[in-house]
Parts: C-alpha cells; sequence; structure tokens
C-alpha cells in the first residue's frame, strides 16, 4: 500500500473519479494549470485537459450556480471553494438553491455537486479562512457535510461524495493536508456516508469528535490510559448525517461522555450530539455528556490561535470531570 | 451585436502622460503639480519599493505573517492616493497597505495586522480608512455605500476603493458599481488589474476586452489608465474626484499594472503560470524608472536624494517593527471583549473560564 498524506489521498481520488466517469468535472479559483492553492488538484488538468478540469473567474456564488447548473445537464460537478470562509458568498447557491433542488421538484432534479473546501486553524492564515462553519451547513436541510481526518478517510470518503446524488459538503482541515503520511489503497475503494470510525476503544469514557480534534482526541486518550482511564474515541467522519448507532453503542458500554469540536460552543454539532444523547441514552448515563469547544468568538486573530483553539489538555480536563462526576 | 459590443470596447484607450522613457506624450493632460508635488510622488514610489523589499525578508525571516507583495504597483496604488484629501475614505484590499499608510495609518499597525494581532485592526481617530479588507469585493459595495453617505451629508469628499483584476468578476463589483451609480455617490472604484488573479490570467474572468467598459452597464464613467505612469494614474483620479464632489456620480478607473512578486508570501510560485519574458516585458514599464528619467531631465531628482529615502523607509522600517514587538500578547479575553458591547451570558462565563485560564 502506498503511503500518502491527506492532499495526496484528495488528488488520488478525484483522479479516480476522473477516469471512471466521464461526467465528473474538477473546477474552481487556481485549480487548472496552477494545481489548487494546497496543490490539491495537481497534475489534473494536464492528464484529463481542460474540458474535465477548469479555472473559473473569482466568484464564488458563480462557481456554485454553475455545478447547480452542469449538474442539471447531466454532469457530476466537484467544485471547489478555495477557503470555506467564502462559504457565505455562494451560501444561497449552496443552501437555498442544491439543499432544496431535490426537494423542490418533488424528486424530479437533483444537485448531484460535492463542494470540496479547506478550513480548520492552526495554521495561520488571515481572517475568514480558518473557520469552522460545519454548524451552518448542519442546520441546512439537503446537505450532507463530510470532514475526513486521516489520509485513508479521506480518499474513501472523497469517492463516495462524488458518487453521491445529493450535495456533499466536504471539508478538508488545513492541518491534516501534509501533518502525516498514511496508508492508503492504490485502488478504489468508498467509505459509507454517514459512518462514524471508532478510532480507539476504550471502556471508561466516550470522545466523540470530527477533523483535527481526532488527533487532539486520540493524544489525550494516551495521557487519560496513563491515569488509568480507558477512553473510547469516535470520529464522527460524517457530521451530517449523524451515525447514531455508533454513538450510542459507545455511550451505552462507558456511560460517559464528552463531544469534542474546534467550532465555538453556541449551536455546534457539539450541541446536537449531546441533545441526541439526551433523548436515547439518559439511562445508561453516569454523568452529565460535557462538551469541549472554542469560545464563542469570531475565530481569532492569528497570533491569538494557540490560546483559542482547544488542545488535549482541554479534553484530558473534561474526560476527567465526567469520570469523576 | 459584435458591432455594438466593438464600438463600445474602442472606446476604452489606456490613458497615458509619460511614455516607458519618461517622456511627456499628452502635454494637455498634465496635471497642474507642483515640484515637490512631483518629487514627493517619486519619494512615496522609492519608500514604498524599499518597504516591500524589507516585508518580504521580514516575511521569510518569520517576523512579519501574512504579506501581498507591491513592487511594480507603486504609481496605481499612490497615484490614484495622490488625488485624495486627508478627509476622504478608503476602503482597501489586503494589498492596499501603502495607501492606507500614506493616509495615515502607522506601519507599526499595518505591521501588526500582518501578524493578525488585534491593534492592527485599530484604526486611529481621524484616519478614514478600513481594516484591509479580505473577503473579495465586499469592499466595493460598501464603498458605494460610504461614498452616498458622504453625499447625503454634504461633504466634498469621496470613497475611494480598490480591487483587482480578479475581484471585477465577483458579484459584488456589479452591485457596488450600480448602486453607486443609481444614487451617484460619491464613490472611485479602482481595478488595479495586474493581469492575474493568483494563478488566473485575466483574459480568463471575462470576455470584455477591458475592465474599464464595465462602467457603461452601469450608466457611469469609466477609464482604463496606464498603471505604470504615475502622472497618467494621478490625473485620472483627480478627475474622478472632481467630477464626485460636484454631483456628477462616481466613476470606475482601471488601472493596467503588473505585480513582480508572488501573489502573496504564503508559497505562490508565479513560474507555475507566468512566462519569464511577460515578466521582462512588465519590467520595462517600471513605474520608478520611467518617472526617475521625467524627474531627473526636469533636474528635480537626484541619486542623493533617492539614498536618503531608501535611509529613511529603512529606519522607519526598523523602528516600526520593534514596536510591533513590544505588543502585548494577546488574550481570548480580550478577544471576548470586542465581540458586544454588553456580554451574553456565555461570554460572560467564558470570560471567567479564560481570565481564570489566562492568569495561571
Ligand atoms: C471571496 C474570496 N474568494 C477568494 C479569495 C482568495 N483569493 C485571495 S486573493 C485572490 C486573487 C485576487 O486577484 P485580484 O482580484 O486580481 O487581485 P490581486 O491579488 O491580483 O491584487 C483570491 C482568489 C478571497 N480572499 N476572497
Ligand atoms: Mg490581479
Amino acid at each position: 500500500m502506498a503511503q500518502m498524506t491527506m492532499i495526496q489521498a484528495i488528488t488520488d481520488a478525484m483522479r479516480n473519479e476522473l477516469k471512471s466517469n466521464e461526467q465528473v468535472l474538477v473546477f474552481g479559483e487556481d485549480v487548472g494549470q496552477n494545481g489548487g492553492v494546497f496543490r490539491a488538484t495537481e497534475g489534473l488538468q494536464k492528464e484529463f485537459g481542460e474540458d474535465r478540469v477548469f479555472d473559473t473567474p473569482l466568484a464564488e456564488s458563480g462557481i456554485g450556480g454553475l455545478a447547480i447548473g452542469l449538474g442539471l445537464t447531466g454532469f457530476r460537478p466537484v467544485m471547489e471553494i478555495q477557503f470555506f470562509g467564502f462559504v457565505f458568498e455562494v451560501f444561497d447557491s449552496v443552501a437555498a438553491q442544491m439543499g432544496r433542488m431535490r426537494y423542490r421538484s418533488g424528486g424530479v432534479y437533483t444537485s448531484p455537486v460535492t463542494i470540496r473546501s479547506p478550513f480548520g486553524g492552526g495554521v495561520k492564515t488571515p481572517e475568514l479562512h480558518a473557520d469552522s462553519l460545519e454548524g451552518l451547513m448542519y442546520q441546512t436541510p439537503g446537505i450532507k457535510v463530510v470532514i475526513p481526518s486521516t489520509p485513508y478517510d479521506a480518499k474513501g470518503l472523497l469517492i463516495s461524495a462524488i458518487r453521491d446524488n445529493d450535495p456533499v459538503v466536504y471539508l478538508e482541515h488545513m492541518k491534516l493536508y501534509r501533518s502525516f503520511r498514511g496508508e492508503v489503497p492504490e485502488e478504489e475503494y468508498t467509505i459509507e456516508l454517514g459512518k462514524a470510525d471508532v478510532k480507539r476503544e476504550g471502556k471508561d469514557v466516550s470522545i466523540i469528535t470530527y477533523g483535527a480534534m481526532v488527533h487532539a482526541s486520540l493524544k489525550a486518550a494516551e495521557e487519560l490510559e496513563k491515569e488509568g482511564i480507558s477512553a473510547e474515541v469516535i470520529d464522527l467522519r460524517t457530521i451530517s448525517p449523524l451515525d447514531i448507532e455508533t454513538i450510542m453503542a459507545s455511550v451505552e458500554k462507558t456511560g460517559r461522555a464528552i463531544v469534542v469540536q474546534e467550532a465555538q460552543k453556541q449551536a455546534g454539532i457539539g450541541a446536537f450530539v449531546v441533545a441526541e444523547i439526551n433523548d436515547r441514552a439518559i439511562l445508561h448515563l453516569e454523568a452529565p455528556v460535557l462538551r469541549v469547544t472554542a469560545p464563542d468568538t469570531v475565530f481569532p486573530y492569528a497570533s491569538a490561535e494557540d490560546v483559542w483553539i482547544p488542545d488535549h489538555r482541554d479534553i484530558v480536563d473534561k474526560a476527567k470531570k465526567v469520570y469523576n462526576f | 451585436m459584435t458591432k455594438t459590443i466593438d464600438a463600445v470596447q474602442d472606446q476604452f484607450e489606456t490613458f497615458q502622460i509619460l511614455s516607458e522613457d519618461g517622456e511627456v506624450v499628452n502635454e494637455s493632460a498634465m496635471p497642474n503639480l507642483s515640484d515637490e508635488d512631483l518629487q514627493e510622488l517619486m519619494r512615496r514610489m522609492v519608500y514604498t519599493r524599499i518597504w516591500d523589499q524589507r516585508a518580504i525578508s521580514l516575511n521569510r525571516q518569520g517576523r512579519l505573517g501574512f504579506y501581498a507583495p507591491v513592487a511594480g504597483q507603486e504609481a496605481s496604488m499612490l497615484g490614484t492616493h495622490y488625488a485624495l484629501d486627508k478627509e476622504d475614505w478608503i476602503l482597501p484590499g489586503y494589498r492596499d497597505i501603502p495607501q492606507m499608510v500614506f493616509h495615515g495609518f502607522p506601519l507599526t499597525q499595518a505591521f501588526l495586522w500582518s501578524r493578525g494581532h488585534f491593534q492592527g485592526g485599530q484604526i486611529p481617530e481621524g484616519v478614514n480608512v478600513l481594516m484591509p479588507q479580505i473577503i473579495i469585493g465586499a469592499q466595493i459595495i460598501q464603498a458605494a455605500g460610504v461614498g452616498f453617505g458622504l453625499k447625503k451629508q454634504g461633504k466634498k469628499n469621496v470613497c475611494i476603493t480598490y480591487t483587482g483584476d480578479g475581484g471585477a468578476s465577483q458579484g459584488d463589483f456589479y452591485e457596488g458599481l450600480n448602486f453607486a451609480g443609481a444614487y451617484r455617490a460619491n464613490t472611485i472604484f479602482v481595478v488595479q488589474n495586474n493581469r492575474f488573479a493568483i494563478s488566473v490570467p485575466v483574459e480568463k474572468q471575462s470576455a470584455a476586452k477591458t475592465i474599464a467598459q464595465k462602467a457603461v452597464a452601469a450608466g457611469i464613467e469609466g477609464i482604463q489608465v496606464d498603471g505604470m505612469d504615475v502622472l497618467a494614474v494621478y490625473a485620472a483620479t483627480q478627475q474622478a474626484r472632481e467630477r464626485a464632489i460636484s454631483g456628477e456620480g462616481p466613476t470606475l478607473i482601471e488601472t493596467l499594472t503588473y505585480r513582480y512578486g508572488p501573489h502573496t508570501m504564503a508559497g505562490d510560485d508565479p513560474t507555475r503560470y507566468r512566462t519569464k519574458d511577460l515578466d521582462n516585458e512588465w519590467e520595462k514599464k517600471d513605474p520608478l524608472v520611467r518617472f526617475r528619467k521625467f524627474l531627473e531631465k526636469k533636474n528635480l531628482w537626484s541619486e542623493e536624494q533617492e539614498n536618503k529615502v531608501v535611509e529613511e523607509a529603512k529606519e522607519d522600517i526598523k523602528a516600526a517593527i520593534k514596536k510591533a514587538d513590544g505588543a502585548p500578547k494577546q488574550k481570548v479575553t480580550d478577544l471576548i471583549g470586542f465581540m458586544f458591547e454588553d456580554l451574553p451570558f456565555n461570554l460572560r462565563e467564558q470570560l471567567e473560564e479564560y481570565t481564570a485560564k489566562e492568569s495561571k
């Protein structure tokens, strides 16, 4: 098996889909000649031609509208929003148009669009590049949201996203792009959307998380182990739809849970997971379900990121609080 | 059909005053500038070129943070700015830091903005500039609003806003021109067409031959200017300003220019999308070289003067960086304080939590 970074796995998934389905088109700002500002589309224009992989004018709303139109004419658009902080520019296309196409037409039309976009803190970008805005997408009916945390998951999930007949927002945490390599099969494979993955088994407390926080949580689990606390780490992988079964099975086993997200606390994925656990597993709980999140400010100025983004110590603290309740 | 388009496009010839050799080719358009003004324009361009070089090296040493190089665009930036009054407003993009600084924004704060420190956004009172906009196009429609506000207040002032050739593809750009036109707002829109939006060449942005012609559909004035010719840039802006404050409405100015450096210092590699030949072609049009030739013929500029500016710029930058180094380390509690006038319960709780955490 090949060793790949997450960004290589993402490129590999797109190459696979461009090869296997003539209708797949890849486009966005700087994705052609330049291969994307992170090189996610490196070499794809050269290999598949400008008909299939192309630069767009600089307008996110334009890119979204184009994707809807191409989708209606039989294509399978894989569009890039250069940084997810620019989603506000294209929010109408995503939330009000793609997310409702199937519904408004009573199932006649669909928007089989994949929206790839980098996000995530810890890399000191200018403002509106790194914000965790998945909560906005989560509150949007009709949109699936995928956030991989490993190169292996990244490839299998992206292939599934592209093949999905409904719009999928696929968010790529910038910090994970090149921070480590993992084994990725060269052949194609899919990972079902809506399926979480237990990244570490444990019996005392469940840590439910996604994205870069998976790695902070694994680190926290190691520390907790040293103190005799066995933590289970669940990587949601797809935050919409949520894998309720995996979450409940874990919580019923451990009786204790925390939810960890890089996003602000207000109205996020964490809040929803807590509510679901509350609805379904209250009698199994030995302690309240707590959240580890960032504070409710705007995403911080670059030089304040380190103090703002939650880290493994915050996770250890919360896990102990739940454990010792 | 095509005839209409050609008829429109053909009207947009590039306005120029100085040739590449610094010869006056359009005497009747010469702006009324004193010798001191001419020298000051040169001083600002030289200062900015040195500042750009220092900023790039500070960035490479990890001492600056975000930086978008400006070399090549000095005439376009500083020529437009020189036509403004101190009370005029500037709504800049991320590359337009020189105009902000010459409008009174302290260099130290410009560096703090680069570093991602909140003090970099705290514009001093009386300096009518907004924080550099990161979202491409957002400032353009806001500039229609500021220009309309100035007009409503009966002010003889304008709002100028800057974007690039890429920015002219955003919906906000068209909305901005249209709104400003509809209200005959005191607004000047500058598109610095440096031929590339990161890697995408301007030819791929639009089927239109010029960006200036986009003014036509909005019913406002439009002009294309040689953006490497500081006198032409100044003259065009000065006229646009006159028109705006006398109630004749907004103007779109397209400056033809080039950025010599990478898009930003965050990993962009121009050799992936530009040829050396194109770089060379544009370096021959250099705004400093051209204006220096013009001034030397008039005995208004010497090596001595040039060296003095170079030294002055270096000293200023050294002092400003040193001052920026002294800025306090940012805390989450600082950030919480900037969220609302009155903090809601969640932020009050978090203020307490982080006060404890950050005092450890
Ligand atoms: C809404 C939005 N989309 C994309 C970007 C990313 N981006 C930053 S600069 C840039 C290119 C801008 O090109 P242009 O308008 O020509 O200005 P220049 O950088 O050449 O001065 C892009 C795509 C952004 N900052 N905001
Ligand atoms: Mg440009």
